[in-house]
């Protein structure tokens, strides 16, 4: 862990302590966290010894291809008794040298592999004696991160620029709507472009309040959430009941990229999907290289970090957080657009269901940082697609908690218990020209 | 940080005893702040609503006669007032709960978690203890709520206080995470109810349930004991908050954390007890709608209490008598707008738009300033102090 990062992890007292005694606490509470992290390892280690290996018998079969794929793979078979004992003993091997060594600047490292191993650990357990399409809940696994990707992209413009977005949800819930009602009467195409606007006017609303009233901006957020999810189930039950027609939009099909869409696993996978998974892996790119390499995003971000500095060289701040933030909130209603236009066609009342705020988590989860948060959002949608599917096959596993998968490593992650997340430093802090 | 600071809570702070809430309202701005702007909000926000009905293809007469089955569905008869209280009863423990953290500087968006395990706490008391009489079950059933909202609301104290973790973000994770994991408890046999394949749980006994104290006059009217819980709950945070030394502590912290350590206050401790009794709060605002209303538990029973809990503190501008008047007004709402959905065909779902409204404009009071020209010193409410400090 980087000096920096250190700094962060004091607690408000310690910052009145003396440099040495400071050092001195920190050493202390990072061996004590090493030891934490070994003892988690160890415990799943027993889980998937003492809990998992005995109760699964049989062959866990894993499907790797769909039937009308051009290179057909066999199916994967592992025999699930076996299989765990071998993991339950690399998991016990890893935490014993955590507990015991520590693995030092790897130790997150090592504990993510852990984690990696302990959920294909309790894949094999639930697919025991069945078989699992292993290939579609991949394929879906894409297909579900798109939404909280750029979602959590949405939030990332806006408090670069210093300005929080707790609103995502409903930016994303606005564009669902307005994508279905302009897609099911001009197209498809003519709804993500209504839904992109709809994420702009949102933000615009963000922007207005916190920037020109100074508004808290989490009240803000908040209300954005309460007033599209009052608004659009209000509109749903007063409108769209009536009128059947203007709830049912075409559907983007999967496009699939010749040559590219062939490739086993990776095909299906990345160049078979709607143009709206497309345009979140270009976002994430285009965002990445405008925030950390052109001149708008040293600007905007300068914004975020130190607005006096930023004014005092002669940048607007005002016009800097309202630029970002209406990007930000575009994303926000182009994701939206995910919800209706990309999976059903038709708007159901609060159909986005909390995938805001898995954005939000994504964001915090990956640092503020396009391609972290896209990281994240792979992880989640990983769990939401995994439990989908689980629930489709017989298991015993509660699918709920690995629902709760992203609300936990989010509350692990902004505790600082793995690795620290550092928000800009003025997120939050309204901006007023002395 | 002091600048920041509204001259309220500063004359609070230099002398906490010598002000009661009517001296206080006595002051010029001090009313306009507190009766005006808020009364200011609720009208602009109700006309807007209109707008909204007429946009959706209503006629203006029909709009004019949805707001009178509003008003009739409220204040129109006995039993309307009645469902008014009973829809206001969880929100004004609700609105403490948020009210509360806010004194405090922190913003408890968790409520709606909180309540939810406190709720499942009492309907879990509600329903495995039989045959013991209600005065010993129905407190025994309302301290199972307490404390299961309290643990609740003590994770994002205890890691606010210890890692700094933000609450905002924490109490956001923790709702869902509560979400699914009464999803899941109901479908264990120890609360699903026997026989059935969906999420629900057992009722409760009749000797855990708030005894609705005018039933006598016609079995129709719900409103329940909770109502006593809940003015009781206003007094005692009124009183924790302004007559006692951890309730100066509380405001201390929520004013200037840095100049109330340099005080010699422990702000860790106040983080950790505040979110305990607002979680306790929202607790008690969820086992009052199993125990009072509902006698069960299905998933996502609260109903988005926790938010409407937000509205009413910013509403009621965190003040626990503030808060107590802004949730009778919402519950007004809400049993208003269930007449407005059934007589005049105008979907309830309007009054979370209003609701919505109200808060925007309570929160950014020059707004409101600037569309009636009203000339007051107003500084919109600044909780939140961003994610970083």
């Amino acid at each position: 862990m980087s000096d920096r990062s250190a700094e962060f992890e004091q607690t408000p007292v310690e910052s009145y302590l003396s440099k040495e005694v400071k050092s001195n606490v920190l050493s202390k509470s990072k061996v004590r966290r090493a030891k934490i992290i070994g003892i988690v390892m160890l415990f799943l280690a027993a889980v998937v010894m003492f809990v998992l290996a005995p109760a699964s018998q049989g062959v866990a079969t894993f499907g790797l291809s769909f039937s009308d794929e051009k290179f057909q793979l066999s199916a994967l078979a592992i025999p699930s008794t076996a299989a765990l004992y071998v993991l339950a003993m690399v998991l016990a091997f890893l935490g014993g040298t955590q507990f015991l060594k520590g693995f030092q600047r790897k130790s997150t490292l090592i504990l993510g592999i852990s984690f990696v191993v302990f959920v294909i650990s309790i894949m094999i357990w639930a697919t025991a004696g069945q078989e699992f399409s292993l290939i579609s809940m991949l394929v879906s696994t894409i297909a579900r991160t798109a939404p909280i990707a750029l979602g959590a992209l949405s939030g990332i413009l806006c408090e670069r620029s210093g300005v929080v977005n707790i609103g995502i949800e409903g930016m994303l819930l606005g564009g669902a709507f307005t994508g279905v009602v302009m897609g099911s009467l001009l197209g498809g195409w003519v709804g993500l472009i209504a839904a992109t606007i709809t994420g702009g006017i949102l933000a615009l609303l963000l922007a207005w309040l916190s920037i020109n009233y100074r508004v808290d901006q989490i009240i803000i957020g908040v209300v954005i959430n309460l007033l599209v999810l009052g608004l659009t189930s209000f509109l749903t039950a007063q409108v769209l009941v009536k009128r059947p027609e203007w709830n049912d939009a075409p559907i983007f099909p999967a496009i699939k990229i010749p040559l590219l869409g062939d490739i086993p696993i990776i095909g299906p996978m990345f160049f078979d999907q709607t143009v709206i998974v497309y345009a979140m892996f270009g976002l994430v790119a285009l965002t990445t290289f405008m925030l950390f390499r052109s001149r708008w995003g040293l600007r905007t971000r300068s914004v975020g970090e130190n607005p006096k500095a930023a004014d005092s060289l002669g940048i607007s701040v005002a016009k800097t957080r309202y630029l970002a933030v209406i990007y930000g909130g575009m994303v926000g209603g182009f994701a939206g657009a995910w919800f209706t236009l990309g999976t059903v066609g038709r708007f159901d009342e609060g159909m986005t269901g909390g995938a805001g705020f898995i954005g939000l988590a994504a964001m915090i989860f990956g640092g503020w940082n396009p391609i972290g948060a896209l990281g994240a959002a792979l992880i989640f949608g990983f769990s939401d697609s995994l439990s989908q599917k689980l629930a489709l096959i017989n298991t015993a596993i509660p699918t709920e908690f690995l629902a709760m998968t992203p609300y936990l490593v989010t509350i692990v992650v902004v505790a600082g218990l793995v690795g620290r997340a550092r928000p800009p430093a003025a997120d939050g802090v309204p901006w007023e020209k002395k | 940080m002091s600048s920041q600071l509204d001259p309220q809570t500063k004359q609070d702070l230099l002398n906490p005893k010598e002000r009661s809430f009517t001296q206080r309202l006595a002051t010029a701005a001090d009313w306009r702040t507190a009766i005006l702007i808020p009364l200011l909000s609720v009208i602009t926000a109700l006309l807007i609503g209109i707008v909204i009905i007429v946009l959706t293809g209503s006629s203006f007469g029909d709009a004019m006669a949805a707001y009178g089955a509003l008003l009739e569905g409220s204040v129109g008869s006995l039993r309307a007032v009645s469902e008014t209280l009973t829809a206001a009863t969880p929100l004004m423990l609700a609105g403490l709960s948020v009210a509360l953290a806010f004194r405090a500087g922190l913003f408890n968006i968790g409520g709606e978690g909180q309540a939810l395990i406190g709720g499942m706490f009492a309907v879990w008391v509600g329903f495995s203890i039989t045959g013991i009489p209600i005065f010993i079950h129905l407190p025994l059933a309302i301290l199972a709520g307490i404390v299961g909202g309290a643990i609740w609301g003590f994770i994002p104290g205890i890691l606010k206080a210890k890692t700094g973790a933000h609450e905002v973000i924490t109490t956001i994770m923790l709702n869902y995470i509560a979400l699914r994991l009464v999803d899941f408890l109901l479908k264990t046999t120890m609360f699903q109810r026997e026989g059935r394949n969906d999420p629900v749980s057992k009722n409760i006994e009749s000797s855990a349930e708030y005894p609705a104290f005018l039933g006598g006059i016609d079995s129709a009217l719900r409103v329940h004991a909770g109502l006593f819980v809940a003015l009781a709950a206003a007094f005692l945070i009124y009183w924790l908050l302004f007559r006692t030394t951890i309730g100066f502590e509380f405001r201390a912290v929520g004013a200037n954390p840095s100049a109330a350590r340099y005080a010699g206050i422990s702000v860790t401790k106040v983080y950790v007890m505040v979110m305990l009794i607002a979680g306790a709060l929202a607790g008690t605002a969820g086992a009052g709608q199993v125990l009072g209303v509902l006698g069960r538990t299905t998933p996502g029973f609260t109903a988005d209490l926790g938010f409407d809990g937000i509205a009413v503190a910013l509403l009621g501008r965190s003040n626990p008598w503030g808060v107590v008047a802004a949730a009778i007004l919402f519950g007004g709402l809400r049993a208003g707008g269930q007449q407005m959905q059934v007589s005049a065909s105008v979907g309830i779902d309007l009054i979370s738009v209003i609701q919505a409204l109200i808060i925007i404009l309570v929160a950014a009071p020059a707004l409101i300033a600037s569309i009636y020209r009203l000339k007051t010193p107003v500084a919109s409410t600044q909780i939140s102090k961003g994610w970083g400090s």
